[in-house]
């Protein structure tokens, strides 16, 4: 029992976190590669012309992968911040911090998207629609814990309070997301749902879910990368920081 | 009573010190020394349990620091003021009093203030005291509130020679009655025995 | 306890010997609201319409307005150094600064909200409504307010990094307490916003003085 926390708590170190990300990144990144070159494949070629929505509907194959992202690494990222918070491993607290760029990009990239697709089919660049406006906030919950991290000099301290913010975000999702679909039905404007795709053919879906795990290998490839940075800014006074740059 | 270990601290990437340990028994007291920038104030916020320690322990009565009975048993003054400028003098002793769950009333919340020379002061707001003066403000609080460990951080400074003997003598009235103390100072104090740590 | 009442007793002593900066938030929630018909016209049937709306958000920025302070000048004297190292528990001396702060920040609000909102043509149910949803809004923009505070102290460019922590963080708020009076107004019934406005304060009691504790401890370090 000793042994194997003994074996995991290894890899908390930084020093010990930086090669074995550094062997895992070159696969993280050809899977990501593997599995979008297949999913653009069907979601462009195989992937039937929607009988509604034309062949605008086929952002959705970047849009909707987005947006589960944007709201999974919020939720990694303050699982992360928390288990640096809760038992003072270094290397978790760095994780938060590197997913958090990925996370606000993912919620941009949702959101942007989101616009694209919704000219065409509302005639309008934004509606006011549930969904891309918990998107909204949780793109500035992304950029607000970055912009608390950035804004305090000592990593510790940086760590530690954006782990709280992290966590306080966490537990308000729901009630944001709750509050905002709430609002949505009382005001009854848009009714469309971005979501309401009518009967999603099998090809669609697979497309997707191929889409959504590019997505994946691509946010844990750059997460890993970004982690890597910053142990060797963080790190740089370390004697072997200093033989690893050599 | 008290036992420190290992205690280390670093600021940023500078490692101030390491390995530092010491222990205090009733009546005892430390004189901790270094020159500017060495982590003297470091190491006082680090055994009052303000800041976390790199590593080492800090031990009180036999228990792990911090906790509600070690701040029951202390009383920290650094290098701030920690009175507030617009109340007067009675009114920070006894709120402060107050905010320790302790009920001071306004005899001997005068009473003290008239011990630290304050007499004819505890109704002006603190704003218009002088340095000196408002430092005495703070170090009423040593009498307001029975604590067992005293940790002063350059107490002594902004004093007069009146207010240093006087601060000498509750010191040494302290170690006395069986409490602790650990003091921080570039000069030698005015209070007998004790132990030297220099970082 | 006593305790509490001491922290909430000091607060209120210092914000009655410094009156300008409580009346500040007051002014301004007065100005911002009054800005809003020379903004979009005299209209007022629009003005009845958009009235929760502004209310709400008035408020919201009123209240953010004097957060930076709550444990800034304690932060700055030393005085908080003294609070994390009683006796009594930080977390007891936090929820009595945050009274406090509702007490000076967030009352005069709700108690001006029924003037302000015969400006824009409220009838006396509506503004009851309005009165109540702030009653109940406002304890809770203190709370989570207070963590954001806590997290911003002493930092770099404070003020503004608050208020981009906290107002998404307030949309709860505003969505339930604007739609309340909204859904009063349209005929419904408002009692189920109500009803979620004082959940959310009820997990916010519980939870933001504890959050507020944990991000000062940290900022002291």
């Amino acid at each position: 029992m000793r042994q194997s926390i003994i074996h995991w708590f290894r890899f908390a170190s930084p020093q010990s976190f930086y090669p074995l990300a550094g062997r895992l990144i070159p696969w993280f990144w050809a899977a990501a590669a593997l599995f979008a070159i297949a999913g653009l494949w069907i979601s462009f070629f195989v992937a039937p012309t929607d009988a509604q929505q034309g062949e605008g509907y086929r952002i959705i194959f970047v849009h909707v992968p987005a947006s589960w992202m944007s709201m999974f690494i919020y939720m990694v990222m303050a699982f992360w911040a928390g288990l640096g918070l809760a038992l003072n491993t270094r290397v978790s607290a760095m994780m938060a911090q590197a997913l958090a760029p990925t996370g606000a990009l993912m919620a941009a990239l949702s959101l942007w998207t989101g616009a694209l697709w919704g000219k065409p089919m509302w005639g309008a660049w934004w509606v006011w629609d549930a969904r891309l406006t918990s998107e909204l906030i949780l793109l500035f919950l992304f950029l607000g814990f970055m912009a608390l991290q950035a804004a305090i000099d000592d990593p510790r301290r940086a760590d530690k309070a954006g782990a709280i913010l992290a966590l306080v975000g966490v537990v308000n999702i729901p009630i944001i997301y709750f509050s905002v679909k709430w609002w949505n039905t009382l005001h009854q404007g848009s009714t469309i749902n971005l979501n309401k795709a009518p009967s999603m053919a099998q090809t669609m879906l697979w497309g997707m879910l191929l889409m959504a795990l590019a997505f994946w290998m691509y946010s844990i490839a750059i997460a890993l990368v970004r982690v890597r940075a910053i142990i060797l800014e963080r790190e740089r006074h370390t004697e072997w920081v200093k033989h690893a740059v050599e | 009573m008290l036992n420190v270990s290992g205690l280390a601290c670093s600021r940023g990437e500078r490692r101030l010190f390491a390995d530092v340990g010491f222990s205090l028994a009733a009546g005892e007291w430390l004189h901790v020394q270094g020159e500017n920038g060495s982590g003297k104030t470091s190491l006082m916020r680090l055994v009052v349990g303000l800041s976390p320690a790199d590593a080492g322990e800090i031990v009180w009565r036999g228990e792990q620091t911090p906790s509600q009975e070690f701040r029951r048993d202390l009383i920290y003054l650094g290098h701030h003021a920690a009175v507030k400028e617009d109340l007067t003098p009675l009114e920070n002793l006894r709120l402060a009093a107050a905010l320790d769950g302790v009920d001071l009333s306004e005899s001997d919340a005068l009473a003290a203030l008239i011990r630290l020379g304050l007499r004819g002061r505890e109704e002006l707001p603190v704003r218009v005291l002088s340095a000196g003066q408002k430092r005495r403000v703070l170090l009423a609080r040593l009498l307001t509130r029975p604590a067992h460990l005293w940790v002063l951080d350059e107490a002594f400074n902004a004093l007069d020679v009146a207010a240093v003997k006087l601060l000498g003598d509750l010191i040494a009235g302290h170690l006395e009655s069986g409490g602790l103390a650990i003091l921080t100072s570039h000069q030698p104090l005015p209070v007998p025995g004790g132990k030297a740590l220099v970082l | 306890m006593s305790a509490f009442l001491a922290t909430v007793k000091r607060d209120l002593l210092l914000a009655l010997r410094r009156k300008s900066e409580v009346l500040t938030a007051v002014f301004f929630f007065v100005i911002v609201t009054s800005l809003f018909p020379l903004g979009i016209g005299p209209e007022a049937v629009l003005l009845k319409k958009i009235a929760p709306g502004i209310l709400w958000v008035a408020a919201l920025l009123a209240t953010l307005l004097g957060l930076p302070r709550l444990f800034a000048t304690d932060h700055v004297d030393g005085t908080l150094e003294q609070m994390a190292l009683s006796p009594s528990p930080l977390g007891l001396l936090v929820a009595g600064k945050i009274l406090a702060h509702w007490l000076l920040c967030g009352l005069p609000l709700v108690l001006l909200a029924p003037i302000l909102g015969l400006q824009f043509d409220l009838d006396a149910s509506a503004l009851g409504i309005l009165t109540l949803a702030l009653l109940l809004g406002t304890p809770l923009l203190s709370l989570i307010g207070s963590i954001g505070a806590a997290l911003t102290l002493g930092v770099r460019g404070g003020g503004v990094l608050l208020a981009l922590l906290v107002l998404p963080l307030y949309i709860p708020a505003l969505i339930f307490g604007a739609g309340a009076v909204e859904a009063h107004i349209a005929g419904l019934d408002a009692s189920g916003h109500l009803s979620l406005l004082a959940a959310m304060l009820a997990l916010a009691v519980f939870f933001a003085p504890w959050a507020t504790t944990a991000a000062l401890r940290i900022a002291l370090e």
